[in-house]
């Protein structure tokens, strides 16, 4: 088995500690994984995106032009990957902020209303949980006890009081992914 | 016990120079290398080993506490990215000069000039030409994974001090800012003066008590001694390429075709064979881990097996010299790469092959030899 998955957003949403997340875990169940982020002169508010791979063989590229998954948490990083997703791939997003929605009919979307529900659970922060628990919902490469031992790994010590919050963030997330249908009208014009 | 852990490709070759019992480090921070100085300061190998780590006040300051250090056979190291390396590079002349192991690290961006902080391979000329002033040469290791950024650490240091002569570490911001697992080596003793002694010889200044003087230098004001301290260079890089060449095969056997590429272009190259053999294109990698010593003769054996050669890389085109030479014209040789700290894609290397190479091959060969005539 072998996952190659993009996730990109704005930087402070924790897209890249999402995917250190996703590593650990994978690193857990004896998974071979990279970790590529997009470094450069970015900052809280710009673009940031990282390749992440889990797979059972040695992985060869850590960068990649096409993907299995897409984690889509800002316009920007809609307009430049959805079309990087293989086709019968998977599109996962947030619409909170979404003014252009996926257009493309091969391959399997799904929104996850991340923001609000972070919102709801009153911690801004744990957003990036509950998108990672929508992505294992529909895609189960990783156990959920494997992410639980993944963040024991990445977070410090001093954090450790925090699993459980974020435990039930992932469970949130689980709960709430919802299939999008892209409207054939949208071809019509 | 070896450790398995999450690393960066900076941070793992800084854990891997604690444990290989490294005596000093100096640097200075730059892009996308800092992780390794920012790394060392937070473990604090002060307490741990007894390991000197100093932010130096300039990368030509480093560089020259560098020469003082591995004056007295410590295991020392730096590391920059490609202009601190451009200021380095006088001091690395004198190193090799004056015949003194050390440990170079080049996380390499892009540029000319100041450039671009992102990910880049336009130092090889810098790495295997010279770079300094002077018939010198470095051995070359260049890492493809943030294993080997760990363990090229320890092999460095042996050919250092095997070889008396510094070793280069030729990585770029691909490796140096990923995380893969790594696994860590068991801590290493750091040696003493006395077991420096046992192990390497006397050469280096430790105190002269019981015995003559011994002078560390790179000035030598006779030619005829001049001369023969070239002559005594050379015959080590004759020895490092007859012992300590270091290359990979991947999927060569039933090769039609070749790739070369070394470090980030190589894992990513290595998905173009992938994908190329997807479409039934038989592709094999060549993969340099050495760029100096370089694998010139696999490489000219090769080259009466497949059709056509492509050599990769992230620049405008440098290690595909080296690769003509190998061949010796047998077979097409083109080069593929993005600069300015774009990053190829693996999609993008299969399609250069295929139009370069596999298209065109037969034709720009008769171009090349007309040209060559005329």
């Amino acid at each position: 088995m072998t996952e190659e998955i993009i996730i990109a957003g704005f930087g402070g949403q924790g897209v890249l500690s999402m995917g250190k997340i996703l590593a650990y875990s994978g690193i857990m169940q004896n998974q071979e994984v990279s970790w590529m982020p997009s470094y450069g002169p970015e900052m809280r508010g710009g673009t940031a995106n990282v390749t992440v791979i889990l797979s059972d063989d040695r992985i060869s590229s850590p960068y990649l032009k096409v993907y299995d998954t897409a984690i889509i948490l800002n316009q920007q990083s809609m307009d430049k990957f959805e079309a990087s997703v293989k086709p019968g791939g998977l599109l996962i997003y947030d619409p909170n902020g979404i003014s252009s929605h996926p257009k493309r009919t091969d391959i399997n979307i799904y929104q996850i209303e991340g923001n609000r529900l972070a919102a709801e659970m009153g911690n801004k922060k744990i957003f990036n949980m509950i998108v990672l628990g929508a992505f294992l919902k529909i895609k189960p490469i990783v156990k959920l006890e494997n992410v639980i031992e993944g963040l024991k790994k990445s977070l410090p010590e001093r954090y450790h009081h925090l699993i459980p919050l974020n435990k039930e963030a992932i469970t949130k997330g689980m709960n709430n992914p919802i299939p999008f249908e892209v409207e054939k009208e949208i071809f019509h014009n | 016990m070896s450790e398995l852990k999450l690393m960066k490709g900076n941070e793992a070759l800084a854990e891997a120079a604690i444990r290989a019992g490294a005596d000093a480090y100096f640097g200075y921070p730059i892009t996308p290398q800092s992780e390794v100085i920012e790394y060392l300061m937070s473990e604090r190998p002060e307490q741990r080993t007894g390991m000197v780590v100093l932010q130096a006040e300039s990368e030509i300051a480093a560089i020259n506490m560098v020469y003082g250090a591995a004056s007295t056979a410590k295991r020392v190291m730096t590391s920059s990215s490609s202009p601190g390396i451009s200021l380095k590079l006088e001091g690395i002349s004198y190193l090799a000069g004056a015949e003194l192991p050390a440990v170079i690290v080049n996380v390499v961006r892009g540029g000319p000039g100041l450039g671009t902080i992102q990910p880049s391979q336009a130092d090889y000329f810098q790495s295997v030409k010279g770079g300094g002033h002077g018939d010198y040469k470095l051995y070359v290791l260049a890492p493809a994974s943030v294993q080997e950024m760990a363990d090229f650490v320890e092999d460095a240091f042996e050919m250092a001090f095997k070889y008396r002569n510094p070793v280069l570490i030729l990585s770029d911001g691909l490796i140096g800012q990923m995380m893969e697992k790594v696994v860590l080596k068991d801590q290493k003793k750091r040696l003493t003066n006395e077991e420096i002694i046992e192990k390497y010889g006397s050469w280096a200044v430790t105190g002269k008590k019981g015995r003559e003087r011994n002078i560390i230098t790179s000035l030598d004001l006779q030619s005829e001694k001049m001369e023969a301290r070239v002559h005594r260079l050379m015959k080590k890089y004759e020895q490092m390429e007859k012992e300590d060449l270091r290359y990979e095969k991947i999927l060569c056997d039933d090769a039609d075709y070749l790739i070369v590429a070394y470090g980030s272009s190589a894992r990513i190259s290595q998905k173009a064979v992938e994908l190329a053999r997807e479409k039934g294109i038989k592709v094999g990698l060549l993969r340099p881990i050495t760029l100096f010593p370089y694998p010139k003769k696999p490489l000219f054996e090769l080259a009466d097996q497949v059709k056509g050669i492509l050599s990769v890389e992230l620049n405008a085109g440098q290690m595909v010299e080296d690769v003509k030479l190998a061949v010796e014209h047998k077979v097409p040789v083109e080069h593929f790469g993005r600069t300015g700290g774009i990053i190829h894609t693996p999609e993008e290397i299969l399609e250069a092959l295929e139009q370069k190479i596999i298209k065109n091959g037969s034709v720009r060969y008769h171009k090349t030899r007309e040209s060559s005539i005329l």
